[in-house]
């Protein structure tokens, strides 16, 4: 009796694990094999500059990362790296990109507000004073801080590659609202704006898959070019910045998953010598 | 819990365990072997190596979890990245001072007058309660800079500039007067305003901290 | 435990202290000579792995409070401080986080291993009680924690909760705005929940005292469900529990470890990452983990006070189940019937955290259209929910009375010492006992 209760149980388990569509009906991201993937990832480092290129360029221009600052670009596992300089506000690299951007700060001798060549302890400045003037240079839409995304965001960096170069044609019959786009991996309900020609219900051709988003598509081919020679190719492009933000999102990883390498060797050896001390212990009694 | 000897009171409640009273009663009888099996001269011991290993590993464990524990405590990354300031010496006219937050406390840049600089070497011979020449503080062939940290070294008022009769720098709280090379001449404080560690990246920009 | 405490101080130090607060005659009497039953397994383990659980706990949390910030403001921005900033934050942050939902897996195996042997039955119905009142203590604490990082699920699981008190009929409004500090879930509401976040664990720690006090006094159930008779059914605690016990937590951490370091956010919501906004609903709010089957289970029921009724009642039906089990065998060891009705109980209950994983009315077929009862087709989350639901509450108050009455059990073994009489499977009718086999 037993025994078929636990069959039923496995069987019900199978029927309702059948494959789903992605989160609000949208299409699955293809498979990226990120370097930073597995116990053992890292990040690469070449990858995480030519996605902060693409990000300086093209993305900070609407889109803030308030919580990181200039220093963590020098900080170990980052872009720019350098176990030279173990504190990143001496990396010269670091200086240099940070010294590019204007942030803004107060005159200490007028009171007046300013802006100013930015240093690594500042942080990224936001392109927008605040959400108000954000939604309304973006038609009403806040365009999203990056700094956690790639964890705010089911499917990760892959779902943000997949997104950003996700933009198809809309399929005829689907109708676009003014000012949004479709873009086939944007998690959303298009069954409001999908008209059909079939007149039978059943028969209805099933809904197209992901949603309308208020940005328009903004990687292409060259539009960042990369100091390392890589192709500039929109795909390129969209992986690398994908990369980049998985690291803004877990600058820790790497050193997480060596921690996380040691603890497992030493626990699995603690485990073995307390077995072998349970056992000598209880060596003579019978339980 | 807690035995019932008669020093001690007997707070808690009584054992209800059947077994106690059965084997007060003589009840019961288990023959010893069908529960030990120790064989001659085999008493597991607690001085066995294994148990040993065992502890000295839980040992080292709770070590590396103690380290992160107590390292949190330590001044985090952003803290630190405030601890060294970069200034541009550029705007600081001849005799001005410039006072900018340092680790959370004033520092003073004063671009100092060849009077001003005079001054403090004449007084080098002069009877100083923490005595120090004028060139230990500061840098070599940068006379005009001096840079100190803007804490009154008796209960840590911020000096005003320019004040008390030799013109280095006073402070209000209970009268402490500084020379130009802001080294202590009158009032209670003990020692010279610090001079901390600092760099010049170039003529005119100078790394503090 | 025995009625004379067998310690005897040796060193001077040790026998002042004893004359004028015996504290080392406590610790050896519950924790070094305390007679513990030889035949216990791996299920009992589980509380001292949940000790471990609670220390962790306490020593992540008031280290984390040295860096967080409890307001609606800086919140979210303190807890990437410590992420990225703060020396080990980032471990520290994974290990708390985390190690609620270990805290709740252990929890949730003590429970089940307690349903299982009995552990409820007299004369250990305050013992059990206790722990139901650590369990509500423990899932207070964990709501309102999982509200301090304010993020999307934050927030809103605090709104969907705290509104589940405005249901209460007349004053649940009035105590809905008290509890929140405001009209809505705001900063008001995070401090409140900070400070009682801290507080609660060092509750839940008052009353693990008296749950082990409890124990101590009646002593520990074992999987025969048979008293200790002699000194031979009984070791002593240390060193034969402690090093079993020290083995079991060490296995427990393993686990631990493989989230913390592998997989730290997969009990997670990846909506916890976007910073709380008032103005915009998660497409799909769900609680952690384990909670959900108690989110099914409010969710089951069309009434929304009806609702509320029965999510408490779930727990409620607990804490009345010493006299809801009419058996007088413990250990379901020995009793096949309620056996197999305790088995459809855990796959009940892990249906119901399914299903509160899931929007009500999505098909458990996808594809499938049946017929429609109460609003809402019979192939659908909510249905299974509700049978499920219905047999939750059968289990306790209609199987495990009747059961009592009615089965038959198999014959329990004379002493827990005779180990081959202890297991069903292996009993000749007065054999005398193996010493080797286990129990």
């Amino acid at each position: 009796m037993l025994r078929k209760l636990t069959l039923i149980a496995a069987a019900l388990t199978t029927l309702v694990a059948a494959p789903a569509l992605a989160a609000g009906g949208a299409k699955h991201p293809h498979d990226i094999a990120y370097s930073f993937e597995g116990p053992f990832g890292k990040f690469d480092q070449a990858q995480l500059q030519r996605g902060y290129k693409v990000y300086r360029e093209v993305c900070a221009a609407c889109h803030s990362m308030k919580l990181l600052s200039f220093r963590n670009l020098g900080d170990k596992g980052g872009p720019f790296y350098d176990k030279k300089y173990k504190n990143p506000n001496d990396n010269p690299y670091v200086k240099a990109l940070a010294a590019e951007i204007q942030v803004p700060d107060i005159d200490t001798e007028t009171g007046d507000e300013i802006t100013r060549p930015a240093v690594p302890a500042d942080r990224f400045p936001s392109p927008f004073k605040n959400d108000y003037a954000a939604r309304a240079s973006n038609g009403g839409a806040l365009p999203p801080d990056l700094s956690v995304i790639a964890k705010g965001r089911a499917g990760g960096p892959e779902y943000l590659a997949a997104f950003l170069t996700g933009y198809e044609a809309p399929p005829k019959g689907l109708t676009v609202p003014a000012g949004q786009y479709y873009n086939a991996y944007f998690p959303g309900d298009l069954s409001a704006g999908w008209q059909t020609d079939r007149k039978d219900e059943k028969d209805k051709d099933p809904v197209p898959p992901g949603g309308f988003v208020a940005m328009p598509p903004q990687l292409a081919p060259g539009k960042v070019t990369f100091d390392d020679n890589t192709p500039s190719t929109a795909h390129q492009q969209a992986v690398d910045v994908a990369a980049f933000l998985m690291w803004a999102a877990e600058p820790k990883l790497e050193e997480r998953n060596q921690t996380g390498f040691a603890v497992m060797i030493y626990l699995l050896l603690f485990s073995a010598l307390l077995y072998a001390s349970y056992r000598r212990v209880w060596r003579n009694e019978s339980h | 819990m807690v035995g019932r000897s008669k020093q001690t009171p007997d707070l808690l409640v009584r054992s209800r365990f059947l077994w106690d009273r059965r084997l007060a009663k003589g009840d019961l009888q288990v023959a010893d072997s069908a529960v030990h099996t120790t064989p001659a001269g085999d008493d597991p011991s607690r001085r066995d190596f294994i148990h040993i290993a065992a502890i000295a590993a839980a040992g080292g464990a709770a070590a590396s979890v103690v380290w992160p524990l107590v390292s949190q405590m330590n001044p985090s990354a952003d803290t630190l990245a405030l601890a060294s300031v970069e200034y541009d010496l550029t705007k600081i006219e001849p005799g001005q001072q410039v006072t900018i937050n340092w680790r959370g406390k004033p520092l003073f840049i004063r671009n100092r007058t060849q009077a001003q600089i005079d001054a403090a070497v004449r007084d080098d011979a002069a009877e100083l309660k923490d005595p120090q020449s004028d060139a230990q503080r500061h840098k070599e062939g940068k006379p005009q800079w001096m840079i100190l940290v803007g804490s009154c070294t008796h209960l840590g008022c911020v000096p005003t500039v320019g004040g008390g009769e030799f013109g280095g720098w006073f402070c209000p709280c209970h009268g402490s007067t500084y020379d130009t090379s802001g080294r202590i001449r009158k009032g209670p404080a003990p020692t010279n305003l610090v001079v901390p560690d600092y760099a010049f990246l170039s003529d005119t920009k100078v790394k503090i901290g | 435990m025995s009625g004379h405490s067998t310690y005897e101080p040796k060193s001077g130090i040790t026998r002042w202290l004893d004359q004028r607060l015996p504290v080392g005659r406590l610790v050896w009497d519950s924790f070094v000579d305390y007679p513990t039953p030889r035949n216990l397994n791996y299920w009992w383990t589980f509380g001292g792995i949940l000790s471990l659980c609670l220390g962790v706990q306490i020593i992540t949390g008031v280290v984390l409070a040295m860096h967080y910030t409890p307001s609606a403001r800086d919140a979210f921005a303190s807890v990437e401080h410590i992420m990225r900033d703060v020396n080990y934050g980032w471990l520290i942050r994974y290990t708390h986080a985390n190690g609620a939902s270990m805290f709740f897996i252990a929890v949730y195996l003590h429970m089940f291993r307690g349903l299982y042997y009995g552990s409820y039955k007299p004369p250990r119905e305050v013992l059990w009680i206790l722990g139901c009142v650590i369990y509500l203590l423990m899932m207070a604490t964990a709501f309102m924690g999982y509200v301090l990082p304010w993020g999307q699920m934050s927030f809103h699981g605090a709104v969907v909760i705290t509104n589940i008190i405005g249901a209460i009929p007349v004053i649940g409004g009035p105590i809905l705005t008290w509890l929140q500090g405001g009209f809505a879930v705001d900063n008001a509401t995070l401090n409140r929940f900070f400070s009682l976040h801290y507080l609660l664990p060092f509750m839940i720690a008052g009353v693990v005292v008296l749950h082990i006090w409890a124990l101590h006094v009646v002593g520990q159930n074992n999987p025969t469900g048979i008293d200790p008779k002699s000194k031979a059914d009984t070791l002593p605690f240390t060193p034969y529990a402690t090093v079993k016990d020290g083995f079991a937590m060490s296995v427990f951490l393993v686990l631990f470890a493989v989230f913390v370091f592998y997989m730290p956010n997969a009990l997670g919501h990846a909506d916890n990452y976007i910073e709380a906004n008032p103005l915009v609903t998660p497409a799909h709010i769900v609680p952690e983990w384990y909670f959900l089957p108690f989110y099914a289970i409010l969710r089951a029921v069309p009434d929304k006070v009806m609702g509320v009724v029965a999510m408490f009642g779930a727990i409620g039906v607990l804490f009345a189940l010493p006299w809801l089990d009419t058996s007088k065998v413990r250990s379901m060891r020995y009793r096949p019937m309620a056996k197999l009705y305790f088995v459809v109980l855990v796959i009940v209950c892990l249906i119901l955290g399914y299903c509160g994983a899931k929007l009500p009315d999505d098909p458990i077929i996808p594809g499938l259209v049946t017929f429609q009862i109460l609003e809402s087709d019979l192939n659908s989350f909510v249905w299974l929910s509700r049978i499920a639901t219905l047999y939750y509450f059968a289990y306790f108050l209609v199987i495990m009375p009747l059961l009592g009455l009615i089965e038959t059990p198999l014959p329990t073994p004379e002493t827990i010492a005779s180990p081959a009489l202890s297991h069903p499977a292996t009993t000749p009718a007065g054999a005398v006992a193996d010493a080797e086999k286990k129990g």
